[in-house]
């Protein structure tokens, strides 16, 4: 199977600060991969790496450059304007015109339930209809990947299911999906491949019924501890 | 010698009336200060924004320049805009020294580097909080300095009114430029200084309390957008809670 991404002995350092080292990684279309590790480990360097709005310090990146992606962010940003405005946005930055862009957004909102807030100002939404309203946007780029940086990790449980619930949905579409997460219950729902990360190496690159149920022997060690929980 | 309570009388009674004189200076002060900062904040808008977004060698040589032009004196403005207008200056052809648009000129290039500088701080403060977000849906530099400022257009506005605060405020650079003539090139501050020089400090004291009038409502105005903004966004907050 043709790779959407592959990285190869992947670097990225913050200054003096190695954030990741020697990244072996490759992603099929229709994956579902999950990132997890401790805080600090690298897991939204990596995805912003695979977004391309970082550059790799060392080693190689090879994008299928026919495949679209999308990166949600933990907290997302909003404009001061309404939640049409905010999604039309995207696919019109992307070189599409406004007038097309509007309806691909209304279509967007559309999908994630939030049609009737599309004149409301952005910065008058909760939590969970902001995260609602950046899938809108993702959605509107029409991505072939959709990348997530810990979607649900401010949000209350009821948000928490809203938005895992559109996780399952964009991927029952054939999505490809790559998340970090903390949850270890969403990572067994929704991932089929669990990456680990420890302070910015690949420890453990797993199904996720392996990684979860069979024994991850010598090397993986610390990712047997951590969904032990007993690290991060 | 007028004692301080006749010659505030005496100033209340010029404004109240509406002494020509008087208003003509309060005019040409509003209209040299409105149109240096039109001019000043157009480019220093632009240069703000694109300072706050780009990254290049040199830029943290460039930010600290602009910062300490903030501080600059306006007489030090004065001098080099007189330097280059004069008759063996640069643009002396221009015929501009003691004209309104010395005045102009002068003043531009004294609230510019405020503008600049506070556009900057406002746009950078944005791009460092979610310039990755926009650049992640494809937004580069330039559309990037654009949206973050449109979304910080409240702060700006009160960049602006800073900036106008600066300009009709000062009196070094005017008085060196303008010359201070009357009927042509007076404006407010240099009337004033020109009127206790010569102690009609009614009329002095009239300036005073029209430009201390025109400083207030600009700061009132700042507040009252600082006020706004602060309501807006506790109910914004109430909003999103309850949804």
């Amino acid at each position: 199977m043709s790779a959407w991404v592959q990285l190869k002995g992947l670097d990225f350092n913050y200054g003096s600060v190695c954030a990741l080292r020697g990244i072996d990684l490759r992603i099929a279309p229709g994956e579902r991969v999950a990132l997890i590790g401790a805080n600090g480990c690298g897991k939204s360097t990596l995805l912003r790496v695979l977004d391309g709005i970082l550059r790799p310090s060392a080693g190689s990146i090879v994008r299928d450059v026919r495949m679209r992606q999308a990166l949600v962010f933990q907290r997302p940003f909003a404009l001061r304007a309404s939640v049409l405005f905010n999604v039309a946005l995207a696919p019109w930055l992307r070189g599409l015109r406004w007038r097309a862009a509007r309806e691909q957004a209304r279509e967007a909102l559309g999908r994630v339930g939030l049609e009737a807030l599309a004149l409301r100002n952005a910065r008058a939404l909760s939590g969970g209809q902001l995260q609602r309203v950046a899938f809108a946007r993702a959605w509107a780029l029409r991505p072939d990947v959709l990348l997530l940086d810990e979607p649900t990790a401010s949000l209350d449980p009821h948000a928490k299911r809203e938005v895992e619930a559109l996780m399952a949905d964009f991927a029952s579409s054939g999505m490809t999906l790559v998340f970090a997460s903390h949850n270890l219950g969403q990572v067994k729902r929704l991932a089929t491949r669990v990456v680990y990360l420890e302070q910015g190496r690949v420890l453990a690159d797993l199904p996720v019924q392996t990684f979860f149920n069979g024994p991850l022997g010598q090397t993986s060690r610390e990712a047997e501890l951590f969904v032990k929980g007993e690290l991060g | 010698m007028n004692t301080f309570q006749e010659s505030l009388a005496r100033a209340l009674q010029l404004v109240a009336q509406g002494d020509a004189a008087l208003f003509e200076i309060v005019a040409r002060s509003l209209s040299v200060s409105g149109v240096a900062c039109i001019g000043a904040c157009i480019f220093g808008l632009a240069l703000g924004g694109w300072l706050g977004v780009a990254r290049f060698p040199a830029r943290g040589a460039v930010v600290t320049v602009l910062n300490t032009f903030l501080a600059i004196p306006s007489v030090v403005v004065g001098l080099v805009v007189y330097l280059l207008l004069s008759r063996s200056g640069p643009f002396g052809f221009l015929g501009w020294l003691f004209s309104f648009k010395a005045m102009v000129a002068a003043q531009v290039l004294l609230v510019l580097p405020v503008c600049t500088a506070l556009t900057r701080q406002v746009v950078e403060d944005a791009e460092r909080a979610n310039g990755e977000q926009l650049q992640s849906l494809g937004a580069g530099g330039v559309l990037r300095s654009l949206l973050l400022a449109f979304d910080q257009r409240y702060a700006l506005v009160t960049v602006l009114l800073a900036c106008f605060g600066r300009a009709i405020s000062e009196v070094g650079a005017v008085m060196i430029v303008g010359g201070n003539i009357e009927g042509f090139t007076r404006v407010m501050t240099t009337a004033i200084a020109l009127e206790t020089s010569k102690g009609d400090l009614p009329l002095a004291l009239a300036l005073g309390l029209i430009l201390l009038t025109v400083v207030l409502g600009l700061n009132a105005g700042i507040a009252l957008i600082a006020r706004w903004r602060g309501a807006h966004a506790e109910g914004l907050a109430l909003a999103g809670a309850s949804a």
